[in-house]
């Protein structure tokens, strides 16, 4: 029964941002897209740079993300985001551009733009979700997936001799003097949730200060291309994707985090 | 208004009106025969004077997309290369289309294909009039014969690019880029205010203010039935743009029996060549070509209804020649005369292959 009580300001424990919109997102249920969206959006308005951001969507599953994000967007080639923002951060400094990337499509098709923008130190913010596989078109290999791993284009399992080694870019990028802050995160939990917020805050935060170039990745699942239900896939996830891609912040304040 | 001369190379001739007219950002990748556009860029520093953001990029791909993110967010950008390097960036050129941002690329032609020569040629007609890219586009295409419309044509494709939101290139060649010889500099025109941008780009996806939705660039619409809709839109713009914008110059064409059709370089050596058949009492005259596309067809189609004969000149193996041709449904003789592959043919050659190929026929 409707009890008007309940829509009291007083006890409002949870709002959708209006930084995201109301189109119903095509992402899988399970996904971490949607909660990572969710995250990026309410970051943008606690901030309250809403007027401020420009929102780079990949090739791949978040192709569509200019869809959700209610804040002026544009759509790049495959793997061409870095370029773009680095491009419209220089003739804007004042914006909050940030590109939003799949492992397919910032760590294979678009290596050079990644590298080349985290190494000028452009002062972009890049989210970038890690599945291990490209979603969108069928769930084939990407750079990032694990050996063994069985993907449309790997169906016996990804191996070194055929495929080489899965691509661990974060660390890599971490290495480059042009990167700032590099993270690596997981929205699988409440408590991850909460970590990858703070992260992808601080992120925006050293945009804000003009400090060169903030990396948040988000080791997500794909239970479509997995073949998994969405609990399947977040233990595989832990106890698989965690091992070759552990969580942690991996550099702050353009220092590495020593382990 | 106050005119200053300069002696410059064509390729500073494009770098310099760049800063002249208001450019806010060039992005590019050396090769020869274009790379003082970027050097002279450097030199300048306009940075420091006017705003503009200059960038070497990493490749020319990386290149082409800061171009696309910088047209995205409403400000104009451009890049130069030469022929390999504008094969790295069709990939842009056709998301610039489709997504119907205005933009400038300058390609200074060299000799093909692959890596081929750093020579001048014009063999790249076909990638730059008949797309390029993939999928059903055009871009504005503009042929300068000096270093003065080098820099004029910068000027005009802003002006093109901002009114059909389409992108523009410059087709130029390695002989008109190198080459120095004076010109008259304009006054700086400065670069539009944000509001000013906002105010002419109000599609742009520069940032959203509270009173108007988000504004979302892309070329992608997975319902067929609209991304057909867009592709008649596209289509439209094309049309409007071969009705309202084809640009052409005839010479010695009044009493001409004979007339050369050529752009760029060609069309000089062309103009030569004419004086050389007038001496020899032969009446031939230029069809000079200032858009490649759109195409001056109606001009191409009257002359064929009077001439005994054109001949298509252009650094290529017959490119040109071909909408020559389509123009003129064959009404009278058409043959092509060009040498590539780096070489440049002379006054002398031009003039023998119209006796040879059309007069003698």
């Amino acid at each position: 029964m409707f009890n008007p009580d309940i829509i009291k300001p007083e006890n409002l424990v949870y709002k959708k941002t209006n930084v995201l919109t109301d189109a119903v997102m095509h992402y899988c249920p399970g996904c971490g897209h949607g909660t990572t969206h969710r995250l990026v959006a309410e970051v943008i308005e606690e901030m309250d740079i809403q007027d401020k951001a420009i929102c780079i969507a990949p090739v791949g599953c978040s192709v569509l993300a200019y869809n959700y994000f209610n804040v002026d967007s544009l759509g790049a080639a495959h793997g061409r985001a870095p370029a773009m923002a680095s491009a419209i951060q220089r003739m804007f400094p004042d914006r909050h551009t940030f590109t939003y990337q799949g492992d397919g499509d910032l760590a294979a098709i678009g290596t050079a733009e990644t590298i080349h923008a985290c190494n000028r130190g452009e002062n972009i913010v890049i989210i970038f979700i890690n599945n291990g596989i490209y979603g969108m078109t069928g769930g084939q290999m990407a750079p990032t997936t694990l050996i063994g791993m069985k993907t449309a284009t790997s169906p016996y399992g990804r191996t070194v001799e055929l495929n080489g080694y899965p691509l661990q870019i974060t660390e890599l990028l971490a290495e480059l003097p042009g990167t700032y802050y590099v993270t690596r995160q997981s929205v699988h939990t409440a408590a991850a949730v909460r970590k990858t917020k703070k992260a992808i805050r601080q992120a925006f935060e050293n945009q804000k200060n003009k400090k060169g170039t903030s990396l948040v990745e988000v080791v997500s699942n794909c239970n479509s291309g997995w073949k998994m239900t969405p609990v399947e896939a977040n233990k595989w996830m832990v106890e698989n994707m965690f091992a070759k891609y552990p969580i942690g912040d991996i550099k702050v304040d353009g220092e590495k985090v020593k382990k | 208004m106050a005119k200053e001369l300069k002696l410059m190379k064509g390729n500073e001739a494009i770098a310099e009106a760049a800063i002249r007219s208001g450019c806010d950002g060039y992005f590019g990748y050396p090769i020869t025969p274009q790379s003082e556009v970027m050097e002279h860029l450097m030199i300048e520093k306009p940075w420091e004077t006017t705003g503009m953001v200059v960038l070497q990029a990493e490749s020319e791909t990386s290149s082409i997309n800061m171009v696309y993110g910088g047209a995205g967010v409403g400000k104009k950008v451009m890049t130069s290369s030469s022929s390999p390097g504008i094969s790295l960036m069709q990939e842009g050129l056709t998301y610039l289309a489709g997504a119907e941002l205005p933009a400038l690329i300058v390609n200074v032609v060299r000799g093909g294909p692959g890596l081929g020569t750093i020579q001048p040629s014009q063999a790249d007609y076909f990638q730059a009039v008949k797309g390029g890219g993939h999928g059903d586009y055009q871009m504005y295409v503009l042929a300068p014969a000096s270093v003065q419309e080098m820099y004029d044509f910068v000027f005009k494709a802003w002006e093109i690019a901002f009114k059909y939101r389409n992108p523009v290139m410059i087709l130029s060649d390695g002989a008109i880029g190198q080459v120095m010889e004076k010109l008259y500099v304009g006054p700086h025109i400065p670069r539009w205010t944000e509001e000013e941008l906002r105010k002419n780009a109000p599609w742009a996806s520069c940032g959203k203010p509270t009173s108007r939705d988000h504004n979302i660039i892309t070329s992608l619409d997975l319902d067929s039935a609209k991304q057909e809709e867009h592709n008649h839109k596209l289509q439209a713009k094309y049309r409007e743009m071969e009705e309202k914008e084809v640009l052409f110059e005839t010479i010695n064409c009044e009493d001409a029996e004979y007339i050369f059709v050529a752009y760029g370089s060609s069309a000089r050596i062309a103009q030569k060549a004419i004086q050389l058949g007038r001496e020899k009492g032969i009446k031939v005259g230029l069809l000079r070509l200032i858009t490649l596309f759109p195409f001056p067809k109606k001009q191409v189609a009257e002359f064929s209804k009077k001439v005994k004969g054109m001949l298509a000149v252009e650094m290529s193996a017959g490119q040109m020649v071909e909408d020559v041709r389509l123009a003129a449904e064959f009404r009278c003789p058409i043959e092509h005369f060009g040498r590539y592959g780096g070489i440049i043919h002379t006054p002398h050659e031009v003039l023998e292959a119209l006796e040879e190929k059309i007069i003698k026929g």
